[in-house]
């Protein structure tokens, strides 16, 4: 058995588990190339306002040269062309990839702001109640139940105007700034709760394990216990919370937007976009089609990403 | 000669795994006739219980089977659904190892027994619930007009596997499959199922295939013994012939490593007797109490028990499931709560210390955990899981703590390479070094071994049991060490403690309990151990029988 030993020192070599992950990661085609069609999504959106003055565009400029009286745009596919990658929008004309660019920053902030937060506060409460028990358990458990029986569209869509004027008066944020910022704190007080709950029976299932016994009776305190032995067994549900909580909140987003609770004119979210096309569908079909396919590809990508690093994170899968 | 019960001819399982078909059981030949019984043995991934799976093609979708398997001359391999179902249940029944996840929790055994009856036969409820109730009598659970509305929670381990058992034995089959039967039973439940087996064979004329990788249960049991390794027969003759006249070494091997009773020498005390060493842990009076929690009431778990270790020794605990052992062990180095009673570990008395004093008594002890699989964190690697102890300690960082665990584990002979590796990437006797390595990275005064050898195989268990004694003499630590069996502990300890629901039965000196057992419950524990020896078992079943 000992002879093992005399093999080349690579194997010798401690590879965290951080690098047999990205290795694994690496070796999973698909889940590869999602990662890298989401990372360009995201980029293109921070990138916007230098890509659209390289094309010498701009979100708010209206091209009516370019739209027929009945608002349709000139040309195939909603007007595309070399000036407009993605056509135009009907009716006043602004150009499509501007929109849909200067769209995915605040969509993309309000998920990514959203999911974090949902999973973070979900984490560490999730952990507390499951690991601590007793009335700790027994009062965020309540609290939990509270907030998940509230009927949250009605209220978000009751609540963000008031709300949004109360931030104004602070002077924080105006306009679409404070609306953002209400659609996000709705989202993280709704969205917590369901994952504090996966973690939450986790850690339940967990604590009874010996190796968490283990643990303790080296002289490992509650802090570390939690830190090294539970956060490593949490984080794959996190990674698939998350890629599946990311797609959701641009999805409500949009579904906000479309309402008429969240940004409003002249800014543009995917979720405005959307609910713009829906009156040309017949008349200007690829304005639907393009946002649409958009969403989907960032949704799918993110998904499949999502899926490659909890392959890539689970020790139990092929090794690379 | 009418046909035997089952004929097995040139039968091979494979697996398609991955792209590549993986023989599983190759080139099986045998046959089990009317009243007879057939044990095949091997260690765990021999291709034992896939043998007995694929008689009546209970196997994955993944599996693909060639040869010939008949029961009472009928071709059943490669039969339609419709003809297997017709055997099923009718002529072959299987007894599965957990009886707890093979009857259907919300269902009663009743209920269940009546299903099977109505399935093969067209009889009434009335008829089907007379019938159903006879066969609860016929297996010895108590009260069977009221045990067949009984769920199985209700119903304790042994009673579980008889109601199982009166399932089985609902449609009178010609082949009883049992797939390790009695290996989730405590001894004594053991030798009661086992006798019940031998007593429903001979009146039914049945006959039985069973599937084990205990010596003691087939010298109690088989007629004719098949012993297979990784997928091969190594060897297939009588139970005396086997047992007496082993041809093939791996056969003698097997054997070689079955821990038997009484067989081992006087063993030194590591002190001198009459004038003992302080010891490294003392219980007094320890009582350990579960409190209720909601409807549940409080449970007593130990109850006033004393024992002390000394420098050196290894002091057996034995006792049935739920008899309170783990709980002692646990109690003992302060990961439950004492209710009363104290604890002292070298010098120091555990029940009163705070947080932070526990914390410095515990680099005195470690703790081997039964399950190895989850002992260890499956998110790390081997290697953070040794080092972790040491680290926690404040002992060694970085480099230091690397050579460390190098060290470790070379002591418990495992490659310096498995450190990157994740514990499921090791056997389950790997995995227990890994734990035994972890308990001893501290070089502790007080080792507690809550079972580490119940969930592996004999040749595994022998070496790890070799490795455990070696460490032991060589860093002359106490050890309390845990175990349901009583040959494993007759091999390892200086003394034994016996207990019985969460008291202490008896203790003292190995040979005097196990050759001149006082209580009556040590003596009948000590009876039910099957000896891997037909002749000497047959005797020890008699005198057995003979005292009820």
């Amino acid at each position: 058995m000992r002879t093992t030993d005399a093999k080349s020192g690579a194997e010798l070599a401690i590879r965290s588990p951080a690098k047999i992950a990205w290795d694994r990661l690496r070796a999973n085609r698909v889940a590869f190339y999602s990662g890298f069609v989401a990372l360009f999504f995201v980029i293109t959106a921070f990138a916007a306002p230098f890509i659209t003055r390289v094309m010498g565009l701009n979100p708010t400029s209206q091209y009516s040269s370019r739209v027929a009286e009945t608002g349709i745009p000139f040309g195939h596919f909603g007007g595309m062309s070399l000036g407009h990658p993605l056509g135009l929008e009907p009716g006043v004309g602004r150009d499509l990839m501007s929109l849909l660019l200067y769209g995915s920053r605040i969509s993309f902030t309000v998920a990514i702001i959203t999911s974090i937060f949902s999973i973070g506060i979900g984490m560490i409460v999730g952990i507390v109640s499951g690991y601590y028990g007793g009335k700790v358990d027994a009062v965020i458990g309540r609290i939990s139940d509270f907030i998940l029986s509230f009927p949250s569209v009605f209220m978000i869509v009751a609540l963000v105007i008031p709300l949004t004027q109360r931030i104004e008066t602070t002077h924080l944020a105006r306009d679409n700034g404070a609306r953002i910022i209400v659609l996000i704190i709705f989202f993280v007080i709704f969205g917590w709760p369901g994952f504090a709950r996966l973690v939450r029976s986790q850690v339940l299932s967990m604590r009874e394990r010996d190796f968490v016994m283990a643990a303790q009776s080296q002289g490992a305190s509650g802090y570390r216990i939690i830190i090294k032995e539970l956060l490593p067994n949490l984080w794959p549900t996190a990674i698939v919370f998350l890629s599946l909580s990311l797609p959701g909140f641009l999805a409500a987003e949009a579904v906000f937007s479309f309402l008429g609770v969240g940004v409003q004119a002249p800014a543009s979210t995917w979720g405005l976009v959307l609910s713009d096309s829906v009156s040309y569908w017949q008349q200007d079909p690829a304005y639907l089609l393009i946002p649409s396919i958009m969403l989907v590809l960032v949704v799918l990508s993110l998904n499949l990403f999502g899926d490659g690093l909890r392959d890539a994170l689970d020790p139990k899968s092929d090794r690379a | 000669m009418s046909d035997p019960v089952l004929k097995v001819q040139n039968y091979t399982v494979e697996f398609w795994v991955d792209g590549t078909w993986y023989p599983a059981a190759v080139d099986m030949n045998f046959e089990v006739e009317a009243g007879k019984v057939l044990a095949i043995v091997g260690e765990s991934g021999s291709g034992k219980s896939t043998t007995a799976m694929g008689v009546m093609s209970l196997l994955a979708a993944n599996a693909r089977t060639s040869g010939s398997v008949k029961i009472k001359g009928t071709e059943v391999l490669g039969a339609d659904n419709a003809t297997l179902r017709k055997f099923r249940g009718k002529e072959v029944a299987y007894i599965f190892q957990e009886p707890m996840s093979a009857l259907n929790p919300v269902y009663t055994i009743g209920f269940q027994i009546v299903e099977t009856l109505r399935t093969h036969f067209d009889i009434g409820p009335t008829e089907a619930r007379v019938r159903a109730i006879e066969l609860i009598g016929m297996v010895e659970i108590p009260n069977p007009e009221g045990s067949f509305d009984k769920f199985p929670h209700q119903l304790s381990g042994g009673q579980r596997q008889r109601a199982m058992i009166a399932q089985s034995l609902a449609c009178d089959p010609a082949l009883l499959i049992a797939d390790e039967p009695t290996t989730a039973l405590d001894v004594t439940v053991q030798a009661e199922i086992l006798d019940l087996m031998r007593g429903l064979k001979t009146r039914l004329n049945s006959a039985i295939l069973l599937i084990t990788h205990d010596m003691g249960v087939v010298a109690d049991m088989a007629d004719d013994i098949l012993v297979m390794k990784d997928g091969n027969t190594v060897e297939h003759g009588t139970s005396d012939q086997i047992f007496n006249k082993p041809q093939h070494p791996y056969t003698k091997e097997l054997l070689g490593a079955v821990p038997k009773l009484g067989s081992t020498k006087a063993r030194e005390f590591p002190y001198n007797v009459s004038a003992k060493p302080a010891p490294v842990i003392k219980l007094e009076n320890v009582t350990v109490e579960y409190p209720k929690r909601g409807r549940i009431p409080a449970f007593t778990a130990v109850k006033e028990f004393n024992l002390e270790i000394y420098p050196g020794e290894i002091v057996g605990l034995v006792g049935e499931s739920g008899s309170g052992k783990t709980t002692v062990g646990r109690a003992a180095i302060g990961l439950i709560p004492i209710k009363e009673g104290s604890i002292n570990i070298v010098g120091n008395d555990i029940s009163k210390a705070s947080q932070k004093e526990l914390k410095g008594i515990r680099r005195h002890t470690g703790i081997v955990f039964q399950d190895p699989a989850s002992s260890l964190n499956p998110r790390l690697p081997i290697g953070e899981s040794i080092g972790e102890p040491i680290f926690l300690a404040g002992l060694a960082k970085g480099e230091e703590l690397d050579r460390k665990v190098e060290d470790l584990l070379n002591s418990v002979e495992l490659p310096r390479s498995y450190r990157n590796r994740y514990p499921h990437e090791l056997s389950g006797g790997q995995r227990q070094r890994v734990g035994i390595a972890r308990a001893l990275a501290l070089t502790p005064d007080l080792l507690i071994a809550d079972e580490p050898t119940s969930a592996l195989d004999v040749s595994v268990q022998a070496r790890f049991l070799e490795l455990l004694q070696d460490l032991q003499s060589k860093l002359n630590f106490a050890c309390l060490f845990i175990s349901h069996d009583l040959a494993v502990v007759d091999i390892l300890s200086h003394r034994i403690a016996v207990m019985q629901n969460g008291r202490l039965v008896e203790s003292g000196d190995r040979d005097a309990i196990l050759k001149r057992p006082q209580d009556p419950y040590t003596q009948r524990l000590i009876a039910a151990v099957p000896i891997p020896n037909p002749a000497e078992q047959a005797l020890r079943r008699a005198a057995r029988l003979a005292s009820k």
